[in-house]
């Protein structure tokens, strides 16, 4: 199969979509003639013009605010954010408006509207550019949240979330970005809320997150070597969470790890850890590990910033401990 | 009316002209030392824009305060920051103003009165309207300055900022660096009004002046009245300045396609410092041979700044969760 990037792969999720659907248009900064910051949309504005791919000031609660007007009136607005330490300006329209319209029309209004770009630690970007915050967006009822790690995954889960008609969070770490993988040519669609076991093994369980997932992987691949067999699942997307195959995993190998790179106090260890406490615990033979980045703003010093992300070494003692308990 | 910079004497001319010499010279190294992969994150230059901060933050006294945004190495060096602690910053380096926490977009040196630039485009303006609430609240006849760009005028910060400034009668004053784009995109596609000053006076009832961003006896005589108004309990003015950075967005960026190469030229030859150089040869207030001297002075200070910013120590990794919260509580 070709392999294309984590980015191309995204877009080519968006060019088909745009070309069979009329309703799509992209609003942000960038996105226009010069095809985002992150080469989210180049070469659809030849394609599209303007009105399809809008150029902004920079309001962020401006235009995620309109956006919801749009998406209640037959629109399916996509917001290019860039960072989405950007869009916390317009939380007020996500949590007050956007995830509660749907409930407070008796179903009769639909949100269908994609909220895309980068989220994650890397480059020196400092803590204004690294963020990460789905957790709040899990925590709020009403939003689906996807987090690929792969270009396959990428590309068909903007696929299903640009044909839903849920609010949905479509959230790239930016390390990712220009990872290869294949992809296939065709059109497909990734169902929200089913995990993937990205490596199976018996002696323990670890849930990845975004760039997580290929991380562990490969200290697992080294991990093998000493006779170590762990399962790594990615989730892929959090709201709707597929607690099964987390479970069914744990059956099997008694042992649960967590890795996120963001912050853990009421984060999604936290949570995976409570349902399964609740749903699996006699299938436990350890307690449940979590592995998150530090509960910092984000340094900007590359001595600083390495500190407070959990690398490979820290991943590899990890699961280590947890074997051993 | 007098005309503050009619009262300059030559010593502050030259003075003017050194603090432009000291942006232009520390960020055309950093620039380099950003394409040699020393300075690891972004890195937004000032280049052409050097006459805003020094002719603003010449009328202001070290406990003033500002308020700057991403593009903010010339306001700190305006408001005093050190090469040293500017270049150790952009490197990365404990010894930086922000002790390696901030890099380019989060210069912090409060001792001196630079409450921080930012990764976030707006928030200066709002956190320039708290100061000058903060002050008049104490009785202090301290003045706020928020420096933003063009980009920033279209976002609900300008319009609460301003008009809760004007409304509480706070002693700021608002600095718009219209350069003419925000990122690519240019300022008459973000509105349909790009007359900023118009809009403090109609919009919010705000003392507001236009001035060519490029000459800085303009900035510095439109901010002489701006920071007399705000000291004197008078309210805050707004400064709409005209400009243009003639270097890419950051550094390392692509710089095509959104702007021609005549418009690049025509501003260039707007040269801020060439301008200011050329008035005092022309005036007879300074000679060729001290503008020489300056350079020359100036050279050894860059120099030392970035072999200090290149030798001192990264941070220890044991304190990149240090000063969240506040001491001794
Ligand atoms: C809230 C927010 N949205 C988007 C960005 C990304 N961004 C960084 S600088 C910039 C353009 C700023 O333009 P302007 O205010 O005119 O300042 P200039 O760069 O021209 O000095 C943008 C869009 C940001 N930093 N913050
Ligand atoms: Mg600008």
């Amino acid at each position: 199969m070709r392999e294309i990037t984590y980015t191309e792969a995204a877009r080519e999720a968006l060019a088909e979509q745009m070309a069979v659907d009329p309703s799509i248009f992209v609003v942000g900064e960038g996105i226009g003639e010069r095809g985002g910051n992150f080469n989210t949309t180049l070469g659809l504005y030849e394609k599209y013009g303007p009105m399809r791919l809008r150029d902004t000031p920079i309001v962020e609660r401006g235009f995620v605010g309109m956006c919801a007007g749009a998406a209640m009136t037959g629109s399916r607005p996509v917001v290019d954010f860039m960072f989405i330490d950007f869009i916390l300006d317009s939380m007020g329209e996500l949590l007050n408006q956007i995830s509660k319209i749907q409930y407070m029309s008796s179903g009769r209004i639909k949100m269908p509207i994609v909220l895309r770009g980068c989220i994650g630690i890397g480059g020196a970007a400092a803590t204004h550019h690294s963020g990460s915050y789905y957790p709040l967006f899990v925590h709020i009822p009403g939003f689906r949240v996807a987090l690929p790690s792969t270009p396959y995954d990428a590309k068909g889960l903007f696929k299903t979330a640009l044909t839903g008609d849920d609010p949905v969070l479509f959230l790239e770490h930016k390390l990712l970005l220009n990872r290869r993988g294949p992809v296939p040519e065709e059109a497909y669609q990734l169902p929200f809320g089913q995990a993937a076991v990205i490596r199976e093994g018996s002696d323990a369980t670890v849930v990845a997150l975004a760039i997580m997932a290929p991380k562990v992987r490969e200290v697992c691949d080294e991990l093998a070597k000493d006779g170590l067999d762990i399962e790594v699942i990615d989730p892929r997307t959090l709201a709707p969470l597929d607690m099964a195959t987390i479970l069914e995993s744990v059956a099997k190998t008694g042992r649960l790890l967590i890795a996120d790179e963001t912050f853990g106090p009421c984060g999604i260890g936290a949570e995976i850890s409570a349902q399964v406490m609740e749903q699996g615990f006699d299938d436990l033979d350890a307690p449940i590990a979590r592995l998150n980045g530090m509960h910092t703003p984000t340094p900007y010093s590359p001595s600083l910033e390495a500190a407070i992300i959990p690398d490979k070494a820290a991943i590899a003692q990890a699961i280590r401990d947890l074997v051993a308990e | 009316m007098i005309n503050a910079t009619d009262e300059l004497g030559a010593e502050q001319l030259l003075a003017l002209y050194r603090v432009m010499v000291l942006i232009r010279r520390t960020e055309e190294r950093l620039a380099r030392a950003h394409q040699m992969g020393l300075v690891p994150g972004p890195c937004h230059t000032y280049v052409g824009e050097e006459a805003i901060a020094t002719g603003v933050c010449a009328n202001l006294r070290e406990d003033d305060v500002v308020f700057s945004t991403h593009r903010g190495h010339g306001h700190a060096l305006a408001k005093g920051v050190s090469p040293r602690a500017v270049a150790a910053e952009l490197f990365g380096k404990a010894t930086g103003c922000s002790q390696g926490r901030g890099g380019s977009m989060h210069l912090f040196a409060p001792e001196i009165g630079l409450m921080g630039t930012s990764g976030i485009v707006g928030p200066s303006i709002l956190q320039g309207a708290g100061a000058g609430y903060s002050f008049k609240l104490l009785g202090s006849d301290q003045v706020s300055v928020a420096f933003f760009g063009d980009g920033a005028v279209s976002n609900g910060a300008f319009h609460e900022g301003l008009n809760l400034a004007a409304i509480w009668d706070l002693p700021v004053v608002f600095v718009c660096e219209d350069n003419m784009y925000a990122t690519e995109v240019a300022f008459r596609d973000a509105t349909r009004v790009q007359d900023v000053a118009g809009r403090a006076s109609v919009s919010y009832d705000m003392a507001s002046v236009r001035v060519d961003g490029n000459d800085v006896m303009a900035v510095y005589q439109a901010a002489e009245e701006a920071v007399s108004r705000a000291r004197a309990g008078q309210g805050p003015s707004l400064i709409d300045c005209k400009t243009y950075r003639t270097r890419p967005h950051a550094e390392g960026m692509r710089d095509g396609g959104y702007r021609t190469a005549e418009e690049m030229e025509s501003w260039k030859a707007r040269d801020p410092i060439a301008a200011h150089a050329a008035w005092l040869i022309d005036k007879g207030r300074a000679s060729a041979a001290e503008l020489e001297a300056i350079e020359a002075e100036i050279k050894a200070t860059v120099d030392d700044a970035i072999e200090f910013a290149r030798s001192s120590p990264f941070p220890e990794p044991a304190t990149a969760a240090d000063y969240i919260f506040s001491r001794g509580a």
